[in-house]
């Protein structure tokens, strides 16, 4: 066992965790943050995404002791400080872009990170960017109709 | 105008809230206090004779608590099939033994054959590496034609054969129909495959169990899409623990589409394990496992023949089917490819002889059972593309033959048992025309061939029986379950609302859809009605969800106990009043005298029903609690009809959908904004499925596809948007919201329109040899098909 520290969502955290204990474990199961899930054992379905200082990373991918000392960002530090939901979250909600839920925290968190990289992206480009984002409940039209909104864009893809 | 709330209004979800900000609770998320995790040792071959299971080096290893094997659950049952299907000899189905953990022989890569049970769940992992296994492997049984072959190595060697059943339907009508075969001007057969496919819920299962040993009372929480009827299952067939003793919690889950509807060893495990060691025991999936024991899906080998008249009139049907069970029967697994593939034969049509053969086949494969749609996409897939093959033989354009042959009134006996109560396929095909842009078709194909790519389009009906079911008819036809379904409407002092269904979310979006339900009968805000639901100590005996059945079923079961409560607080209001009960009206919340200004808050009715001082006790009990079953007199029939556009890139065989239109009839809609992301959800697998999934052993029966790495999952950019409409509307006739279902409809309808617009394509192309291609339509396959 070792002692790792970070910021998670603004908070100073640490914890003991073994070397092969991963980032996302170490969330979900060392400090209760379970909004962050885990779909696979590959590093392929995106449900574990959360930003590390400020970029999108797959939490299952990274060591807990890999992180040290940096600032994380989970689902759960996404909200507004008053706690109303960010403009990515009402988007999802207004548009109908989750269902289950289980891969909306990962989609949120790579949604935040596009747009914060290329803040009028194309649909092309968001369809692009999720690729390493499974959903199986929403067919990605409602969650790339959300990101074009919450990019403030026409959405051009409402067919309905 | 669209509305603002109650029935009919695109009400945002409330449950997004807290997904939206990490607050769902699924079952993962529950840890209980000094829980242990169990690690499964599963078999990596797919057939062997289990010589030996040495646990003594690895119950040495560190934090280790008990290690259980096949011989612990010998004593107990097996996992219960819920269905028997008696095949055309009049005998019933053959049915093995399915034990928790595998004892004498392993079936399928995946079977477990341990479980460890540790203090952490990396002490489980390390110490199911450690356990010591004698297999003897035998010959794999994989493809289903050589399974029932003679001298073919047997699943099961007990049973003497792996044919499972061999159902005909309807047997009475297999000489009527080869003659009107045999009689007819034109016959079109197509061979054709229903691939496997994994139904892949981003949530991997997970099971916790619980047991209090002053009680004596079992919990298990898991991700379920009925937790009563795992209840039920478990409790009284594998474990037998009376249901009073047994508590069954489905919290949030992460979709299911079928996969999760059944019983799965786990599940008994982990509550046998925790009654047996006195404290909670955690299972959660790994993704390669869940690839290796949920359910798969279809699999169906169809040969299907189309009789059809000099003017394409549809004269008789044949189908011969070979469906896999996999190596044990899943619990529903029997009747998917009976009676919810042979019932749904006639399609949109009037074909007056339909016959349908299927056989069931034992493999050493992971057992198969309902996946989104459930045989009914099976049906769809066959009839629409031999309907599309038969168009072109004959000349026909694809959407005349279709109006050609439609049932136009209803309601309607077909030859396969069910009758339709209400439809209507020329609006929605018309409508399709619309909204699909069919007459702007020829420009963008020339658009197309101008980049040097062949642009195709396709197009098919489907119907789908849903909510399911009449429990008197499944029980004729060997279910061993009613298919009901229960709500508990409780009102509290206040005027607040619970609503407790047997029915269950798991993106549905039944909390908020079933709260504008009860919210417009009584004309109260949605925010006072609350929906509970995935708990067995809360809501009354419930089915679950699945076959499109919650609103059709489980709502009809809420507004029956809506109904309930709203005739007793007539009668409260009533006394109230002063008033004739006959007199007084529900209106916004308010109970009116009729023709006078006399009215009574809602609340005052039910503060009054729980503080009965003024309150006509001689007649009325107090309270205002009612509970309501629900069984439907028939199936709901969705129905619609869809269109894809492709482009082939003749260089590759690489296929990409540019359009992609769905006309659909669900009957009433609660909440349409819901009804579009179902539909979406639907199509998006139904396209994975055929341009993409599929679920590939090889020859000793190992799973090739088994990460998301081989098996391969649609991608946002594998998808197009979708235009959807259900503006094409009857209301079914025999529920009381006239609302049909339309979970499966997307997953349905879409896989022949995919596939009819692939060969479309490729005629229009000069490839005019190619009549079929079996999904998922990758590059090579395509690109082969090209090459003649
Ligand atoms: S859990 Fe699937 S990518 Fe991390
Ligand atoms: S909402 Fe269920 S997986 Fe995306």
């Amino acid at each position: 066992m070792a002692k790792v520290a970070m910021t998670v969502n603004g908070k100073a955290v640490s914890g003991e965790v073994e070397g092969r204990t991963l980032l996302v474990q170490f969330l979900r199961e060392g400090l209760g943050l379970t909004g962050t899930h885990v779909g696979c054992d590959t590093s392929q379905c995106g449900a574990c995404v959360v930003h590390i200082d400020g970029a999108a990373v797959k939490a299952c991918a990274v060591f807990a002791l890999d992180a040290e000392g940096a600032s994380v960002r989970t689902i759960e530090g996404m909200a507004n400080a008053d706690g109303s939901l960010s403009a990515i979250q009402q988007a999802f909600q207004d548009h109908h872009a989750l269902q289950c839920g289980f891969c909306t925290p990962g989609m949120v968190m790579s949604a935040a990170a596009l747009l914060a990289e290329n803040p009028k992206p194309t649909e092309r480009e968001v369809r692009e960017y999720l690729e390493g984002n499974l959903c199986r409940c929403t067919g990605y039209h409602n969650i790339v109709k959300a990101i074009m909104a919450a990019s403030g864009q026409e959405v051009a893809i409402a067919a309905e | 105008m669209p509305k603002d709330s109650g029935i009919g209004a695109s009400i945002k979800r409330r449950e997004d809230v807290r997904f939206l900000t990490g607050r769902g609770r699924y079952t993962d998320d529950i840890n209980l206090r000094g829980q242990a995790h169990v690690a499964f040792l599963r078999s990596n071959v797919a057939h062997g004779r289990l010589r030996g299971v040495d646990t003594a080096a690895a119950a040495a290893m560190p934090g280790v608590v008990r290690i259980f094997t096949g011989e612990d659950f010998a004593a107990v049952g097996g996992l219960p099939c819920g269905w028997q299907v008696t095949g055309r000899d009049g005998q019933v189905m053959k049915e093995p033994k399915h034990p928790v953990l595998a004892h004498g022989k392993v079936r399928h890569v995946g079977d477990p054959i341990a479980a460890v049970v540790a203090e952490t769940y990396e002490q489980a992992r390390d110490a199911a590496e450690a356990i010591a296994v004698d297999i003897e492997s035998l010959p794999a049984v994989v493809d289903m034609a050589a399974a029932l072959a003679p001298g073919s190595a047997l699943v099961h060697d007990d049973l003497g054969t792996n044919l499972c059943y061999d159902w005909g339907f309807i047997e009475d009508s297999k000489a009527a129909v080869a003659a009107a075969i045999a009689a007819a001007h034109h016959v079109t057969t197509l061979d054709l495959v229903n691939n496997r496919l994994i139904p892949n819920a981003m949530e991997p299962r997970v099971a916790v169990g619980d047991y209090n040993s002053a009680s004596g009372e079992s919990t298990l929480y898991t991700t379920s899409q009925n937790p009563h009827v795992i209840r039920l299952l478990m409790g009284a067939f594998v474990l037998g623990i009376p249901e009073h003793k047994l508590r069954v919690v489905a919290p949030d889950v992460g979709g299911g589409f079928g996969s999760k509807i059944f019983h799965y060893a786990e599940e008994a495990l982990c509550t046998f394990a925790a009654r047996a060691l006195n404290r909670p025991v955690k299972w959660t999936a790994q993704r390669s496992e869940s690839f290796v024991t949920d359910a798969h899906g279809r699999d169906h080998v169809t040969r299907i023949e189309l009789a059809l008249d000099r003017d394409g009139h549809f004269l008789a049907i044949r189908t011969s089917t070979l469906a896999n069970m996999g190596a044990y029967l899943s619990t529903f697994a029997p009747s998917v490819p009976t009676y919810l593939h042979g019932t749904l034969m006639a399609g949109n049509y009037k074909t007056p002889h339909i016959y349908v053969n299927v056989k069931a086949v034992f493999t050493n494969t992971v057992p198969v059972d309902a996946y989104r749609g459930a045989g009914r996409p099976e049906a769809t897939f066959q009839l629409e593309r031999v309907i599309d093959k038969a168009a072109r033989e004959m000349g026909i354009d694809p959407v005349e033959i279709r109006r050609r042959n439609f049932v136009d009134a209803f309601p309607y006996q077909t030859p396969v048992a069910v009758a339709y109560d209400t439809g209507n396929y020329h609006a929605t095909m018309d409508k399709l025309v619309t909204i699909a842009d069919l007459a702007g078709f020829e420009k963008r194909r020339a658009a197309s061939a101008a980049k040097g790519l062949l642009r195709g389009l396709g197009l098919n009906c489907y119907i789908e029986a849903c909510g399911i079911a009449p429990s008197h008819l499944v029980g004729q036809l060997g279910a061993r379950a009613g298919l009901y379904e229960s709500a508990t409407v409780r009102v509290n002092a206040t005027g607040g609302i619970v609503v407790m269904t047997g029915s269950h979310s798991h993106g549905q979006g039944h909390e908020t859809t079933f709260a504008q339900v009860i919210a417009d009968m009584i004309g109260i805000p949605e925010a006072q009605v609350e929906i509970v639901h995935g708990d067995t100590a809360n809501a009354p005996m419930g089915m679950g969800t699945y076959g499109s059945r919650s609103l059709a079923v489980g709502g009809s079961a809420m507004v029956r106990a809506a109904n309930k409560i709203i005739s007793k607080a007539r009668k409260i209001a009533a006394h109230l009043m002063e008033a004739a009960e006959g007199d007084i009206e529900l209106k916004d919340g308010k109970f009116r005298v009729a023709g006078t200004d006399k009215s009574v808050d809602w609340g005052a009715v039910c503060l009054a029903a729980y503080v009965p001082h003024n309150y006509p006790l001689a007649e009325l009990e107090p309270g205002l609690e009612e509970t309501a079953f629900y069984d439907p007199a028939n199936f709901t029939f969705p129905a619609g009809a869809y269109a894809c556009e492709v482009e082939v890139d003749p260089e590759t065989g690489r296929v990409t959908i540019d359009r992609f239109a769905a006309a659909d009839d669900f009957g009433n809609i609660v909440n349409p904004m819901v009804v579009d992301g179902q539909v979406h959800g639907g199509i998006g697998q139904g396209i994975g499925q055929a341009l993409l999934e599929r679920a590939v052993y090889d020859a000793n029966g190992q799973l090739l596809s088994g990460t998301y790495m081989d098996y391969a999952m649609p991608r946002a950019d594998d998808l197009p948007s979708y235009v959807v409409d259900h503006s094409c509307a009857t209301p079914c006739t025999h529920n009381p919201l006239g609302v049909k279902g339309c979970g499966e409809a997307g997953a349905i309808g879409s896989p022949p329109a995919v596939v009819n617009a692939v060969i479309d394509a490729l005629h229009r192309g000069g490839h005019a040899h190619v009549t079929h291609i079996d999904m998922p339509l990758s590059p090579a396959r395509v690109w082969a098909a090209m090459q003649g």
